[in-house]
């Protein structure tokens, strides 16, 4: 295999093809391998992954390693990790990017440990500095601040997060080699093994993917409020959300979370309603293009970040507002 | 054979403190606690002592070790767990450099805590911390120990050789199993941390905590290097002008909003 300098970007699928946070990360790892004059190159982990490598060449990757083992078939935690070491070790990346998902969470801090490294976690902005190493921005303390943090080590694991990076396909394409593999894997190397995936299906539009997304907080003081955002979403064909005081008081499942440990949406509209705008909120929300908030107090952090906004108590001002649409829906 | 349990705390700067109250310190590279709000144990370790006095309600005989490493501590706010009903709770001073960026320092030093403590069946942690929210620790002293570990859990029960965790997934939860000892992390739909009664507060009088310095720790050669270095802290900044929609009254303010809405045609 190659041994020549490079960043290796960890790719996902989801629902059959290239993940849109995998296209992010080829996007920036472009850029660094560019600014490096280095190889981007890119795993796949799975079965039967032939099939993806017309789009990865879309981003100007330069080696395209395919781990292909029926263990690989649905992820699992130790044989991931098992699978991309030994691609490191035999391809001696100079950096390592992730993304912030599901998967990503779980392979970069065990990957960081297993390969004797560390981790730039959640990072909306990557650079190369003078010295050739990379240099990461984060969110701390839930975003109330920012820290510019440089990684020395050998090699440099970044966690990105999905939705800072805009994707943009390569006019030049990269070299395009494929390099098809078959990682050393059992199933005795499984410490932790599930049992059962359970789904708690939510019904209407993805959270992640509604253009509208009306949100309840810890102003709305119970439960039953919720029903009138639910129909004020279905009016509007977007979806409900809530902060993590609503959900962690019972009031609605936390798979409606927003958030730094919930969703991270991005809705062209944000309506919130009863919520403060703390920043660990806000941290799920700040890519919507426009956040519209009720909340009764003047002084809310929420309205810092919204366009537009009223000062008032949901129980007078949600039913103007929610008539007012029906009427305007009903007259178009 | 009773269970040991050993659960990992951290002492954090208030994460709902307002954020006029957020300083950073002129050399911009580190925040500033403010003098005036106490520290709390951070969020999600108040969800790793339940789950492990929950499991306790379950098996025959179990003892919760409480652990912390950081530095000036405040013992009010650390001697909770003990109220809440944990056995023994270990206060480790490691001054500065357990306050290094690099998760790999905190996570051997926790480490060297542990393996100074003695035998464990279960490790429990939260699943991140609120004030860097790094979500490594757990995995490193997984790593270090060699043991298995579940993330994220909302559930966590154990038999006489295994833990079973329901983790959290965006939508649903997923059941996993390992063996005994682990490490597991919690979240906070494991549900609210009980409070301490009085009769708990009472019996936490008379628990001192134990403290430990670095030196307790005999610290060898073999502390990692810091791969990380802090260039600057800063805080973002927010320029954004809120249009407030009046009204008579607040019906007429929602409804003057969706007028407004529908002008700016956002829906
Ligand atoms: C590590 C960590 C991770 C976190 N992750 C998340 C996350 O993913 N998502 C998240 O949301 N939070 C998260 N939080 C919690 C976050 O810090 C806040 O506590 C939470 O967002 C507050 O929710 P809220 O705005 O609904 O409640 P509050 O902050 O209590 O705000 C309620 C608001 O409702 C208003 N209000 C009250 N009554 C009325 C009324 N009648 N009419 C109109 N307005 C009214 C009040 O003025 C207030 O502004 C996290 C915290 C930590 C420490």
């Amino acid at each position: 295999m190659a041994n020549c300098q490079n960043i290796l970007v960890i790719g996902e699928l989801t629902e059959g093809s290239l993940s849109s946070t995998t296209k992010e990360l080829l996007t920036v790892g472009r850029n660094l391998a560019d600014s490096l004059q280095e190889d981007l190159n890119v795993v796949l982990l799975g079965e039967n992954l032939s099939q993806y490598t017309s789009d990865l060449l879309f981003f100007g990757t330069d080696t395209i390693y395919l781990a292909q083992h029926s263990l690989l078939e649905d992820y699992q935690d130790d044989l991931y990790v098992e699978a991309i070491t030994q691609l490191a070790a035999s391809t001696n990346p100079r950096s390592i990017l992730l993304g912030k998902t599901l998967t990503g969470k779980e392979l970069g801090p065990r990957l960081a440990f297993k390969l004797g490294t560390s981790l730039l976690q959640d990072c909306i902005h990557l650079a190369i500095d003078t010295n050739k190493n990379l240099v990461g921005k984060r969110p701390i303390y839930g975003g109330n601040a920012l820290a510019e943090i440089t990684h020395i080590g050998t090699p440099q694991l970044a966690i990105v997060r999905p939705k800072t990076i805009e994707v943009s396909v390569q006019e030049q394409k990269g070299k395009g080699n494929i390099n098809e593999y078959v990682p050393e894997l059992s199933d005795s190397m499984i410490q932790a093994r599930t049992i059962e995936k359970v789904d708690e299906p939510v019904s209407g539009v993805r959270l992640e993917d509604a253009r509208i997304v009306v949100s309840g907080g810890r102003g709305l003081g119970g439960p039953e409020p919720f029903r009138d955002l639910e129909d004020l979403a279905s009016l509007l064909g977007g979806a409900t959300g809530a902060s993590r005081a609503a959900c962690d008081a019972g009031w609605i499942p936390s798979s409606y979370q927003v958030g730094l440990t919930g969703k991270t949406i991005t809705p062209d509209l944000y309506i919130t309603v009863g919520i403060s705008g703390a920043s660990q909120h806000m941290a799920g929300c700040s890519g919507a293009k426009i956040i519209v908030s009720i909340n009764k107090d003047s002084e809310a952090n929420i309205f810092k970040d919204s366009a537009f906004g009223v000062v008032g108590d949901w129980k007078e001002v949600l039913p103007g507002f929610i008539d007012q649409i029906k009427s305007m829906t009903n007259a178009s | 054979m009773p269970v040991h349990i050993i659960v990992a705390i951290k002492q954090v700067m208030d994460p709902e403190i307002p954020p006029s109250a957020f300083t950073i310190a002129e050399n911009a590279k580190e925040v500033v606690s403010p003098s005036n709000i106490p520290p709390v144990i951070n969020g999600y370790d108040e969800q790793a002592i339940e789950a492990a006095l929950r499991i306790k309600e379950t098996v025959e005989e179990a003892t919760i070790t409480v652990v912390s490493i950081g530095s000036n501590f405040s013992l009010d706010v650390m001697k909770k767990p003990l109220s809440m009903g944990a056995d023994e709770l270990i206060l480790v001073d490691t001054g500065d450099i357990g306050n290094d960026p690099d998760s790999n320092i905190a996570a051997y030093l926790l480490t060297s805590a542990i393996r100074k403590i003695g035998s464990f069946d279960l490790i429990l942690c939260g699943r991140q911390a609120s004030d860097w929210d790094n979500a490594q620790v757990p995995v490193g002293v997984a790593s270090m120990l060699k043991v298995p570990i579940i993330t994220v859990g909302r559930k966590v029960e154990i038999t006489a050789k295994n833990v079973r965790v329901e983790r959290v997934l965006p939508n649903g939860y997923e059941l996993v199993e390992s063996n005994l000892p682990a490490v597991v992390t919690l979240s906070s739909e494991l549900g609210e941390p009980r409070y301490p009664t009085l009769r708990g507060i009472m019996a936490a009088t008379k628990k001192q905590p134990i403290l430990w310095s670095l030196n307790d720790l005999s610290i060898d050669e073999d502390l990692p290097t810091s791969n990380l270095t802090i260039n600057t802290i800063t805080t973002p900044e927010k320029q954004n002008e809120c249009t407030i929609i009046e009204g008579e009254n607040g019906q007429e303010a929602g409804k003057n909003l969706a007028l407004k809405l529908r002008e700016a045609k956002l829906i």
